[in-house]
């Protein structure tokens, strides 16, 4: 059997898939590009050419440069939190305690809730008028009076950040147990014996298996992040007075609230070349960490 | 193990008592919240336990009398299952020959690190040609329409699963066939089909709970009962001027079933995916 059949038949096992990825994804991805240079809104008008008009506008707006921020808090700060949170919690499930093995399988749940639910649960907890959060803290004596933590500009953000470390550190954790049961015990073993403390074990001979694995869970999580609208629609639709308005959310309003497909798909590329500029400088890091270790 | 100290061994049972309550109180409270009585709920203090087990809503949920919240409910649950299924078919079926070629070609797979790269895309890169495209053609709220939709997110996460599945069949197998005079389709459907059945049935159910979760495509391309999904569904009752919390609570219990019971029962086989796709880099 000759090279050219072999790899001509493997173009046509492919075909199927390459036929859907281009009519779903390419072309769209095409169109968002022509659009861009347009002034098109999503119904009715074609729209003429405006050359870099779009871009020009977005990008010196305050509405851009304010999103940009927003998304950029939101998503430094729930990823820090997630992977601190993560690998502490993964440290703790590699001890040995009773109800290691249940409280292991529970780590799941956070997971598996759809993301819609989890951002429903938790504006029902941070209900301004009967939310648990509310309650719990004026019971046991924190808060004096109820107080509106999603629709005051000073929470909200922070109110979604804690929502969404709460579903995505359980998987950080899991991912570094897996890492962590890697770690050979007679390394372990021996570096107690030889003295060394928690810290420096935690440094030197734990973490240079976490690094990877971490590392992987960074990148996804980070562009997950940056990508956020679900939780962000749900709980608080940007709001209040635009303070959760993530550079995803801004799009949407832009292309189908006020139906501008021509700037709402330049703001779009804009987004996707910021995620693609974070992907390859991870990628880069990556690449580093692998030739070091 | 080392000898632990009592001290660091009561720390350690502390602190997991803690991470069970942050990881548990939250899922706790929705369904506590779907099963009190309305008042309960609006009452000051709070109750935290309901004063009855109250299960009207999941009867008015799951009950189709026709115009009723349930009648939405389970139409929209339909059409959950209906766009989840329809996609994830799809999905596999151009998926596995396609997971093929890559695994046992290496000379194509730089097409397949371009289909992969492309779940980095964020969706309103695609958004506004989807919904011009869809509106062509008049598959606006429509099933059909999104299911085509969820395909950009179901089919290169399906790929990848299916690829390192075939990746983990020993191509020697197949070659050996081969010498026995085999021909390609038989050595793919008595061989190759069968020993990678079990990662084809799990990419599937990752691939449908991942159009299960799916919201934004949702929000965007239905408008009503004849093609809105359940997390639009939800999202209209958290944001709409429902005045029982348990019913939205209850909703999303139901939602949230069918992603947590697979995601108790597969733990072993999602973390095993998680890692390999770590440790590989």
């Amino acid at each position: 059997m000759t090279g050219t059949w072999i790899s001509t038949r493997a173009w046509l096992l492919m075909l199927p898939l390459l036929v859907v990825m281009t009519a779903v994804i390419g072309w769209p991805l095409i169109d968002t590009v022509r659009l861009s240079f347009t002034d098109a809104k999503l119904i009715g008008t074609e729209g003429g050419f405006v050359g870099v008009d779009n871009y020009a506008r977005m990008l010196t707006g305050s509405n851009f440069q304010r999103a940009l921020i927003t998304t950029t808090w939101f998503a430094v700060i729930s990823v820090a939190a997630e992977m601190v949170l993560g690998v502490l919690a993964a440290l703790l499930l590699n001890q040995k305690f009773r109800g290691r093995t249940a409280l292991r399988a529970l780590m799941i749940l956070p997971w598996a809730l759809p993301t819609v639910v989890n951002a429903t649960l938790w504006r029902l907890i941070y209900n301004p008028e009967y939310g648990a959060l509310n309650a719990g803290l004026t019971q046991i004596g924190i808060l004096d009076s109820y107080r509106s933590w999603l629709g005051e500009p000073g929470t909200a953000l922070a109110a979604l950040i804690v929502a969404d470390c709460w579903k995505n550190f359980p998987l950080v954790a899991l991912i570094a147990l897996a890492a962590l049961q890697a770690v050979p015990r007679d390394i372990n073993a021996a570096s107690i014996v030889d003295g060394a403390g928690p810290f420096n074990r935690f440094r030197f001979v734990i973490l240079p298996y976490l690094a990877g694995p971490l590392l992987v869970a960074l990148v996804l999580r980070t562009i997950e992040a940056f990508k956020v609208f679900d939780i962000i629609w749900v709980m608080t639709r940007g709001g209040p007075a635009n303070s959760t308005r993530t550079l995803s959310i801004l799009v949407y309003q832009e292309a189908f609230s006020f139906q501008r497909a021509g700037s709402g798909a330049s703001l779009a590329l804009i987004v996707t070349l910021l995620v693609t500029i974070l992907a390859v400088a991870y990628a880069a890091l990556l690449r580093k960490a692998a030739g070091a270790s | 193990m080392e000898r632990q100290s009592p001290l660091f061994s009561v720390f350690i049972h502390a602190s997991a008592l803690v991470l069970a309550i942050v990881v548990l109180a939250p899922v706790a409270w929705l369904f506590i919240m779907s099963i009190s009585p309305a008042a309960d709920l609006s009452a000051k203090p709070l109750a935290w336990w309901p004063s009855e087990i109250d299960l009207s809503r999941y009867r008015t949920l799951l009950s189709a009398v026709e115009n009723s919240a349930g009648a939405a409910f389970i139409a929209s649950l339909l059409n959950s299952l209906k766009v989840a299924g329809m996609a994830t078919l799809a999905a596999v079926v151009v998926a596995v020959p396609a997971a093929w070629a890559v695994s046992r070609t290496p000379s194509v797979s730089w097409s397949f690190y371009v289909v992969i790269a492309t779940y980095m895309l964020p969706p309103v890169a695609l958004a506004v040609p989807l919904y011009m495209g869809l509106a062509h053609f008049g598959l606006l709220n429509s099933v059909f329409g999104l299911a085509l939709v969820y395909l950009t997110i179901l089919a290169p996460f399906t790929t990848w699963l299916l690829k390192s599945g075939f990746d983990a069949i020993p191509r020697e197998i197949e070659s050996a066939a081969m010498i026995d005079g085999a021909r390609l389709d038989q050595i793919l459907r008595l061989l190759t089909l069968p020993l990678a059945a079990p990662v084809m049935a799990t990419s599937a159910l990752f691939a449908f709970l991942l159009a299960w979760d799916e919201f934004f495509y949702a929000l965007l391309f239905t408008s009503d009962q004849r093609a809105k999904t359940l997390t639009v569904a939800i999202a209209d009752l958290a944001g709409g001027r429902v005045s029982d919390y348990g019913l939205i609570a209850t909703a999303g219990v139901l939602a949230a079933l069918p992603p947590v019971l697979v995601g108790l029962v597969m733990q072993r086989a999602l973390i095993s995916g998680l890692t390999s796709g770590g440790v590989k880099g």
